[in-house]
C-alpha cells in the first residue's frame, strides 16, 4: 500500500516544524502527539467543551475538529506561546492566578486562550458578554464566577 | 475516522469539479465534516479544502440587499456593522449559534450545508437503524427519545430537527442560494425528509455555494431572532423565532410581517399561516397571540417533545412583540 502520509510545514509559537501526517491527524494530535505541546488539552475531542482552544491566523477555534493540514500557512498559537518571552505570565494568565479561576486546571489553557481572544474582539463588555462569549469552554469544576472576574480583571489590564 | 486524501482547491471550477466526484467532499470550516468523520458518519475518500478559495469572504451591502460570501466565517458575519443596522436578526441568530470557536471556524456555505442531525444519526454504532444513513434501513428516534425532535414537517422515515439558526432567519427574508450557474429560493433549497431524509438540499452533484443574497426589506431592517433552550449559551434551540415586521405610516397597521421558526422542524420553518393571520390587521397583544399558535399547524405529536408545540407559538408572540415594542 502506497505511503498514506503527506509533508506539511506547521507554523507554532513562531517557530516552522515540517511533519509527515496522516491527513486526518487533527490539529490538536499534532501538536501533543508530534511536536510535543501538550498544554493544549483534549477533553471531548467533538468540538464541544473547548479544552482544546488554540489561535489559527490570531483567531480562537478548535484544535480537535481542525486539521493539521488545513493550517499550513496559517500561524498557530497555543498556550505554550502565549507569552511572549516564555518567561513572564500573559495578563490573563495573571489574572486567572490571582482570582483563582480553576480548580482542577484541565480547561485552563483553552479558557485562557478563549479569554484572550474574547478580550480582543471587544467581546468582554460586561459580565453577561463574557459569560455568552465564553459560553464555548466548559469547566466541570465550576470555577465559572471566578473566570468571569479574572477574565473582567484582564480585559481592564488590557485596556 | 477513516483516512483521506487531502486536496486545496485552486479555483472555484476546481471545486465544483471535485463536488462532482463520487466519494468527494469538500471541506471548509469543518466543524459539522470532521465531527461526522470522527464518529464514522462521513467517510469520503477525498476531502478538498476550499477555505483557500480567494474572492469568496466578502459580505457585500447595497440598497438592494446584502450579498454573503459562501467563505465568510459565521463570526464575521455577526459582528458586521450593515448586517447588524439592516438585517438585525441574520446578526442576532449567529452570535447565538455554536461558541465563538466554532463561529471563527464555520462558514456561511458550510453553516447550510451542515446535517440535520440527531442524536440516533451521530451514533451508528448503537443504532443501526437510520434512514438518513442508510435509506430504508428505518429510524431508531421515531419510539424513542423523542425531547428535541421535530414536530412539523416530519415524516414516517426521519423526524430529526433541522439544527441550524442563521438558516431560519434567512428564510424569513427569501434569501437565495447562489450556486454559481443558478440561484435558489432558500425554501426551495432545504428539503422535507419524505421518504428521503438522506437528500437534505436541493443540489446537484458539481455545485457549490457561492453566496447568499438576502434582499433588504423595512421588515429585515426592523427585525430580532429569539432563542429560547435548555441553558442560555452553546445550546440548540428548543424553540426560536426570526421576526421581521414593518408597520403601516399609521404606526399600528401591520403592513409586512415575517415569521420563521427554528429548533421545531425539520427544515427552517417558514410561518407563512402566522404571516396571513397579522397582515393588515393592529398590531396589538390580543391580534399577536390570536395569531401565534398558527405556527404550529399540522404539528405532530411523538411524544417527549409535545413541549414544542405550546413553546413554539409562545417564542413567535414573544418575539412579535418585542420587535413591535410591545414587549
Amino acid at each position: 500500500m502506497s505511503d498514506p502520509t503527506i509533508s506539511m510545514q506547521l507554523e507554532v509559537n513562531q517557530r516552522v516544524h515540517t511533519l509527515r501526517l496522516e491527513p486526518r491527524v487533527t490539529l490538536l494530535d499534532a501538536l501533543r502527539e508530534h511536536l510535543g505541546l501538550t498544554g493544549t488539552k483534549k477533553g471531548c475531542d467533538q468540538g464541544q467543551c473547548g479544552a482544546c482552544t488554540v489561535h489559527v491566523d490570531g483567531a480562537r477555534v478548535l484544535a480537535c475538529l481542525t486539521l493539521a493540514a488545513q493550517v499550513q500557512g496559517r500561524p498557530v498559537t497555543t498556550i505554550e506561546g502565549l507569552s511572549s518571552n516564555g518567561g513572564d505570565l500573559h495578563p490573563v494568565q495573571a489574572a486567572f492566578l490571582e482570582h483563582d479561576a480553576f480548580q482542577c486546571g484541565y480547561c485552563t489553557p483553552g479558557q485562557i486562550m478563549s479569554a484572550v481572544a474574547c478580550i480582543r474582539e471587544g467581546h468582554a463588555g460586561s459580565d453577561a458578554e463574557i459569560r455568552e462569549y465564553m459560553s464555548g469552554n466548559l469547566c466541570r469544576c465550576g470555577a465559572y464566577p471566578n473566570i468571569v472576574v479574572a477574565v473582567r480583571q484582564a480585559a481592564e489590564d488590557l485596556r | 475516522m477513516k483516512n483521506f486524501a487531502y486536496l486545496r482547491a485552486a479555483s472555484l471550477a476546481e471545486a465544483q469539479q471535485a463536488a462532482a466526484r463520487p466519494a468527494t467532499m469538500l471541506l471548509a470550516g469543518g466543524t459539522t465534516l470532521i465531527d461526522l468523520a470522527k464518529c464514522d458518519i462521513a467517510a469520503p475518500e477525498t476531502m478538498v479544502d476550499i477555505t483557500h478559495l480567494a474572492g469568496l469572504d466578502t459580505i457585500a451591502l447595497d440598497e438592494q440587499g446584502v450579498s454573503i460570501g459562501a467563505l465568510a466565517r459565521m463570526s464575521w458575519v455577526a459582528d458586521d456593522p450593515g448586517i447588524r443596522r439592516h438585517f438585525p436578526a441574520i446578526s442576532e441568530a449567529l452570535w447565538q449559534a455554536a461558541s465563538a470557536q466554532l463561529r471563527n471556524m464555520a462558514t456561511i456555505g458550510g453553516n447550510l450545508m451542515q446535517r440535520t442531525r440527531c442524536p440516533y444519526f451521530r451514533d451508528p454504532a448503537a443504532f443501526p437503524a437510520c434512514n438518513k444513513r442508510r435509506p430504508g434501513s428505518g429510524c431508531a428516534a421515531i419510539g424513542g427519545v423523542t425531547r428535541n425532535h421535530a414536530v412539523l414537517g416530519t415524516s414516517p422515515s426521519c423526524i430529526a430537527t433541522y439544527p441550524g439558526d442563521l438558516a431560519v432567519a434567512l428564510v424569513a427574508f427569501d434569501a437565495e442560494i447562489d450556486l454559481g450557474t443558478r440561484r435558489v429560493a432558500i425554501d426551495d433549497f432545504f428539503l422535507l425528509p419524505g421518504t428521503t431524509p438522506d437528500r437534505e438540499h436541493a443540489m446537484e452533484p458539481g455545485e457549490v455555494i457561492t453566496a447568499i443574497h438576502v434582499p433588504a426589506s423595512p421588515a429585515a431592517r426592523r427585525s430580532t431572532y429569539l432563542k429560547v433552550r435548555d441553558r442560555q449559551s452553546y445550546e440548540f434551540a428548543a424553540a426560536s423565532a426570526a421576526v421581521g415586521l414593518e408597520l403601516a405610516p399609521d404606526g399600528r397597521t401591520i403592513a409586512d410581517i415575517r415569521v420563521a421558526l427554528g429548533g421545531v422542524a425539520t427544515k427552517p420553518w417558514r410561518a407563512r399561516a402566522v404571516e396571513q393571520a397579522l397582515k393588515g390587521k393592529a398590531l396589538t397583544a390580543e391580534s399577536v397571540e390570536r395569531a401565534a399558535p398558527t405556527a404550529v399547524e399540522g404539528a405532530v405529536d411523538h411524544g417527549g417533545h409535545r413541549y414544542k408545540i405550546d413553546l413554539a407559538p409562545r417564542v413567535v408572540a414573544r418575539a412579535i412583540l418585542a420587535v413591535g415594542g410591545l414587549a
